[in-house]
């Protein structure tokens, strides 16, 4: 780990002011930066702690939730009106990692994970991510847990993260406040496609803070679920996941949202899935169709070809039983 | 190892050939084990209790102290840099920013390391420990892509570590080999182990197989394995003038401590090796690079060093399991009985260890068979040397065997177990030799009924609950007994009555003080609280491996031994006036805290009694072991009947295991509580290798790319059903105790259980480990 | 600069990239605490922060000021044990000891989760009010914590053992 200096923020505005120099890295859980900083990935000079600013979850009026930055990854899983009204957001936290780990990261830690591919933490590896212009090991190499939708020919690394892959359906957005002031935004625009960029992982501006993430009030997201297909039974990242919430009235399809996630450089909202049910009818056939007009973009690597089918067959099951609640 | 090198075993071989049929047919009598062990008779003593661990409070409450927990004073932290080609030369080293960083002491490299020779690697020499040949930082040759290039020494771990991120090296590749398919196609030859060519010929089998009524002809393949032992390799090492001490975590005290005086050319007991508590080893806590680098560093820097290798360097630096191709074909008739049995294939080592992965063990005392072929041929990859995992040959052997016995059931439409039980053999078809003991058919049917097999269909795909499609498999697992030389052991009887055994063996998680303890007191006559075991350090006597499963007899063999001398020096220390007086060393057995007259308890006299009478505080005895000959004389293994449930998820292929029991027949069962835990922990690393285990290797570079806990799967909780282990608890009359090990056997036959259970389930054969869920799909 | 180590006030190191397990182990000499992989992949360093188990190689220790930490060595000692230490002796639910400090300080951490209806990826209803001490509920809560000697099913029962009777004594008092 490289020295550096650390300190902790007493407000947002001080957070983003020592945050916004070069080589300053805001500090949550420390679950994966923390990790990132021993491998040498990640050679801060400066942490700015900020786990102690905004951790509160605040009902917000009209039915929506803001889910401080700070929050334990823990605490909005067990939170009652996260368990009742969003409980893809749930399930989706309790897939993920291990109890401690859930105990210590941050929302905005989750938000900001980086990819497990084991080029890009090999530093014998070649990595567009960890060192821009130099190529991508995975390419040709292990990459059964990469990418098959999104990925560009300078990177086919996924995103970690399942809470994001339930945030992403449900429509969330990114408060956000850097020294410009604060701006907020949809989840679905934070993450960035890696196209010959893939070291540029999201939209925020150097010393941006993410400070809340927005649940807007959606009544057909109590019946929303995450489905997680791993190797392991627990402590393992997804090889693909489902999140899901399906509104059906008199027979079809009155609104739905599905997001993917294992499949792509950021959590992955399946709006062509989405388009092609709205309105219409219920039933194993929709899903198919709906499934495969997602993946018709699927780009299988050596390795993972079997996630296209693995995904098909998960958005049709995730579908199919969201319909059967809902029936 | 070379091929000259190989040459001149095959040469010694052929003479212990000679000796070896000589002990084969030697009356019973001259063989050790001949006369069964008397313990083997003593049903109410301490043996065959549940104890719980003796050392139980020290490990839940973290005060056990291992290798890593050794404070010094004065001590420095050191930090290795792995080298990233897999062959070649260091053609530039730059040190001097390193240096320069806060704390460093110094940096440690081929230019200024201390000049040692090379280890002397593991079967080269009765003590020999080391993995590999190779020198340690001796000049500028890269090996294997991962190899130390550099120790960086710190007042603190943080320190050192970032200071290794600083030191920049500059390769000269080298073509290397590191693709297995090319090696393959380069050509292979006839793998030799422990001075045995793997290959066994009993008549035509090819031809057999042609003309055999029923057939299967199969491939499987698995892949390198690693410990992942949940402690990281750690060693804490000291100079005091001219003497090394060593804490290490080591399956092999004794070994490791004459190999690190061999390569520091000093006299074995300067160096001193301690090792009270091993956090897994599993056949990976042998000697390595990183304990010569901690103890060269020390000499260099004059400080004593802890080195603590990162989860990443445990894999860069300590070998594993090697990959397996292998082919099993079998010919039958309509009975099922076996005509034909083929087990060959081709597994990679390096040029510069002796250890090919035997995947033939098993098949040789598995079943009868009219013609028998096995072979193993090896490639030599410019890679990490591997090494022994756990049941080395017999784990991934059995998958490839017992996966095509269930294969030919489903050929014959014979229940997969009467199948086995059909192919029974009456001696050990290779060696001819008689079994020990030998009740696996017994195993079979007491696990059979407790498992509730009956209630399997064999028709494939026939269970089904929600989206899960549910099975049943079954598969043979055996182990061979083993007992190696150099077993020998101290017995320091005090004038308190109390008995000390002295012996360098190993705790790693077997239970080893408390079963040992319970043994010793059986044999001395005395409460368990009367008995200390010590073990853990070089300077005790014996040289025992943990490891072959063979501790157990190691130990008992020795402190059996040593009883022997005990009770003879006893004996001239009695005088006259005591009621053993003039009594011979075959007319008296140890019981009730003293010795009495063999038929005649009566006549008795305590040890306080006779230590006091004879004015002596204490008396020590030393003893060796017999050489284990009784292992050229019977044929001698475990066995095991391992049955498994699975459910494997209709839409996402995922497989779980939801039960599993082992019916086990090993012998005398000395301790069930600890024994139940090595069953189910073999098991369970089983269902590992089975479903998720697999070390990535590059074959571009040669280099490991999953070189963590996240990244290479071992089973988690949720992974691991309530495993059920029985035993026949059936003494084999032929070994100390009446026991045979028992740490091994667990992990043999599981991954087949397993695989035959997916069949069962889905009606897909899947000879390819790890059964991940996209083989299901 | 301080915080509270098995109740006793410890300083916080200089050097910020101490974590607190290198704190605890190499510079508070506790060794009880365990370093299994140093990447937060193996649990064998779980420790209570103010009652909650987390991964002490993960955490840096700056970040714990004015926090209590309990470690193994806080929960009992040899001839003063903690009952699930006693429990984990008489289940046999370790071999070698290395992961056993961990796995004890998760499942005390696990138990106050499940008192306070936190679900788990194996809760049927996530609107549930009770989790009940399913093995299933123990095991996927316990994930987190490998043991590669395989003392898993010792373990779940002496997990068992202790939070159920625990849990009957609550009921009784009520």
């Amino acid at each position: 780990m490289t020295p550096f200096t650390y300190s902790r923020a007493a407000d947002t505005a001080e957070a983003v002011r020592r945050g916004t120099i070069p080589q300053a890295r805001y500090l949550g859980g420390g679950t994966n930066l923390v990790d990132l900083m021993r491998e040498e990935i990640e050679r801060p000079d400066t942490l700015v702690d900020v786990t102690g600013l905004s951790h509160e979850i605040e009902e917000l009026p009209g039915g929506g939730l803001r889910i401080g930055a700070g929050v334990r990854n823990t605490a909005v899983a067990e939170h009652r009106s996260v368990r009742s009204r969003y409980p893809a957001l749930s399930r989706a936290i309790v897939s993920g990692a291990s109890a401690q780990i859930r105990n210590m990261a941050t929302v905005g830690g989750n938000l900001l994970q980086r990819t497990r591919c084991a080029y890009f933490y090999d530093e014998a590896g070649q990595c567009n991510k960890r060192s821009p212009g130099k190529g991508c090991d995975a390419l040709e190499g292990f990459n059964r847990n990469h990418a098959i939708l999104g990925a560009s020919p300078a990177c086919v690394a996924v995103h970690p993260s399942d809470m994001c892959v339930a945030l992403v359906a449900l429509d969330a957005s990114v408060h956000l406040r850097g020294s410009a002031g604060v701006r907020h935004i949809p989840l679905t625009e934070l993450h960035r496609l890696p196209g010959d960029q893939p070291h540029v992982e999201t939209v925020l501006d150097p010393g941006e803070l993410i400070t809340a993430i927005e649940l807007p009030p959606q009544p057909f997201a109590a019946r929303s679920t995450y489905r997680k297909v791993r190797d392991r039974s627990s402590y393992a990242f997804a090889l693909v996941s489902v999140a899901a919430a399906l509104q059906i009235e008199d027979g079809h399809i009155r609104d739905v949202r599905i997001a993917l996630g294992g499949v792509a450089h950021r959590p992955w909202r399946a709006s062509r899935a989405e388009e092609v049910l709205r309105g219409g009818p219920v039933g194993a056939i929709a899903f198919a169709a709906a499934a495969d007009a997602e993946l018709a973009d699927a780009r299988p690597l050596s390795d993972n070809g079997f996630k296209i089918e693995l995904a098909r067959r998960t958005i049709i099951a995730v579908l199919g039983n969201l319909a059967g609640e809902t029936a | 190892m070379s091929i000259s090198k190989d040459a001149r075993q095959i040469v010694e071989s052929a003479v212990q050939g000679v000796m070896a049929k000589a002990i084969a047919l030697a009356p019973d009598g001259w063989i050790p084990g001949g006369e069964p062990d008397p313990l083997i008779r003593s049903r109410h003593g301490h043996v065959g209790k549940p104890v719980s661990r003796l050392d139980g409070p020290l490990k839940v409450s973290g005060t056990a102290p291992f290798a890593a927990e050794f404070p010094m004073q004065g001590m420095v932290y050191a930090a290795l840099v792995f080298g990233t080609v897999p062959k070649g030369r260091i053609a530039a080293i730059d040190t001097e920013q390193a240096e320069s960083s806060p704390g460093v002491l110094s940096v440690m490299t081929y230019r200024n390391a201390p000049r040692i020779a090379p280890p002397p690697v593991f079967m080269s020499g009765p003590k020999a420990a080391g993995g590999d040949n190779l020198p340690v930082m001796q000049d500028d040759a890269i090996h294997w892509n991962g190899e130390p290039v550099a120790v960086v020494l710190a007042e603190t771990q943080e320190q050192a570590d970032h200071a290794s991120s600083l030191v920049h090296v500059r390769y000269q590749s080298e073509p290397a080999q590191t693709h297995f398919a090319k090696a393959k196609a380069a050509g292979t030859r006839t793998a030799t182990f422990m001075g045995q060519p793997l290959h066994n010929e009993i008549g035509d089998a090819e031809a057999a197989l042609v003309r055999a009524p029923v057939s299967v002809d199969v491939r499987y393949s698995t892949p390198r394995h690693n410990h992942n032992a949940i402690e990281l390799h750690a060693v804490t090492a000291a100079w005091t003038g001219d003497e090394l001490r060593i804490h290490d975590a080591s399956q092999l005290v004794a070994h490791e401590a004459w190999s690190i005086a061999q390569m520091f050319g000093i006299p074995e007991d300067k160096v001193v090796v301690t090792s009270p508590f091993v956090g897994g080893g599993f056949g990976g806590k042998c000697l390595w690079q990183h304990q010569v680098l901690a103890a060269m560093a020390a000499k260099a820097s004059g400080r004593p060093v802890r080195l603590v290798l990162s989860r990443e360097g445990v894999y860069r630096v300590v070998g594993g399991r090697s990959l397996t191709e292998q082919r099993v074909a079998l010919g039958a008739d309509r009975e099922g009985l076996l005509k034909a049995l083929i087990h060959t294939g081709v597994t990679a080592k390096t040029a510069s260890n002796a250890m090919p992965e035997p995947f033939i063990m098993a098949t040789r005392s598995a079943y009868a068979s009219e013609t028998i072929s096995l072979d193993v041929q090896a490639v030599e990859l410019d890679m990490l040397a591997n090494t022994f995992m756990r049941a080395p040959g017999e784990s991934v052997g059995t998958f490839a065997l017992e996966c095509a016995m269930d294969e030919l059931a489903s050929a014959l439409d014979i229940d997969p177990i009467e199948l086995r039980v059909r192919n029974e053999p009456k001696n050990e078809p290779i060696s001819g030799l008689p079994f020990s003991s030998r009740n696996i058919v017994e195993a079979w049917r007491t696990g059979a009924a407790k498992f509730g097999w009956d209630k399997r269909s064999s028709v494939p795909c026939s269970t089904r609950d929600g989206e899960w499609l549910v099975g049943m498999g079954c598969a043979a697992g055996t182990y061979p007994y083993y007992r190696m030389p150099g077993g020998a052991a101290r017995i320091t009887l005090t004038h308190d009555g109390q008995a000390i055994i002295d012996i360098a063996a190993h705790e790693m998680g077997m239970g080893t003080s408390t079963a040992q303890t319970q043994v010793a007191a059986d044999r001395l006559g005395l409460s368990m609280d009367a008995v200390v075991f010590r073990y853990g350090d070089s300077t005790l006597p014996g040289v025992v491996l943990a490891g072959g499963s063979q501790q157990t007899a190691a130990i008992g063999a020795a402190v059996s031994a040593a009883h022997h001398s005990l009770v003879k020096a006893l004996l001239k220390i009695v005088g006259n006036d005591s009621p053993l007086a003039g009594l011979k060393p075959d007319e008296v057995a140890s019981g009730d805290a003293g010795l009495c007259k063999l038929g005649d308890p009566a006549l008795h006299e305590t040890y306080v009694s006779i230590l006091a009478r004879a004015g002596q505080t204490s008396v020590t005895v030393t003893a060796e072991a017999p050489a284990p000959l009784e292992t050229q004389h019977w044929s001698m293994h475990s066995h095991a009947a391992m049955f498994c449930e699975v459910r494997v998820n209709s839409v996402t292929g995922e497989p779980r295991v939801s039960r599993f029991l082992g019916s086990f027949d090993c012998g005398r069962i000395l301790n069930p509580k600890t024994a139940a835990s090595q069953f189910r922990g073999g098991i369970i690393m089983g269902l590992g290798l089975a479903l998720m285990e697999e070390t990535q290797f590059d074959e571009r570079t040669g280099r490991v790319m999953n070189p963590s806990l996240s990244e290479y799967h071992v089973p988690v909780h949720m992974d691991v059903p309530e495993i059920d282990v029985i035993w026949t608890d059936i003494a084999d009359p032929h070994t100390p105790m009446g026991a045979r090990g028992i740490g091994e056997i667990g992990i043999t036959g599981t991954g087949a259980a397993v695989a035959n259970a997916i069949y069962n389930a889905t009606g897909k054969r899947i000879r390819d480990l790890p059964i991940t869920l996209d083989k299901l799909l | 600069m301080s915080m509270t180590v098995n109740g006793a006030a410890v300083s916080l190191p200089d050097d910020p990239r101490v974590s607190l397990l290198d704190l605890l182990r190499e510079y508070l000499h506790l060794p009880g605490t365990k370093k299994g992989c140093n990447q937060g992949a193996c649990g064998a360093c779980t420790v209570l922060v103010d009652g909650e188990r987390i991964l002490s190689c993960l955490a840096l220790a700056v970040q714990f000021e004015g926090r209590s930490v309990t470690t193994i060595e806080g929960l009992g000692a040899p001839g003063s044990l903690h009952p699930l230490q006693q429990a984990f002796i008489e289940h046999d639910g370790f071999q070698c000891g290395y992961c056993t400090p961990g796995q004890i300080c998760s499942a005390i951490g696990m138990a106050q989760e499940i008192r306070r209806g936190v679900p788990s990826h194996v809760t049927a209803d996530l609107c549930t009010e009770t989790i009940s001490l399913s093995h299933d509920e123990l095991r996927e809560r316990m994930s987190g914590n490998l043991c590669r000697c395989g003392a898993h099913n010792g373990i779940v029962d002496a997990i068992t053992e202790v939070f159920a009777e625990e849990d009957i004594l609550a009921e009784a008092a009520e």
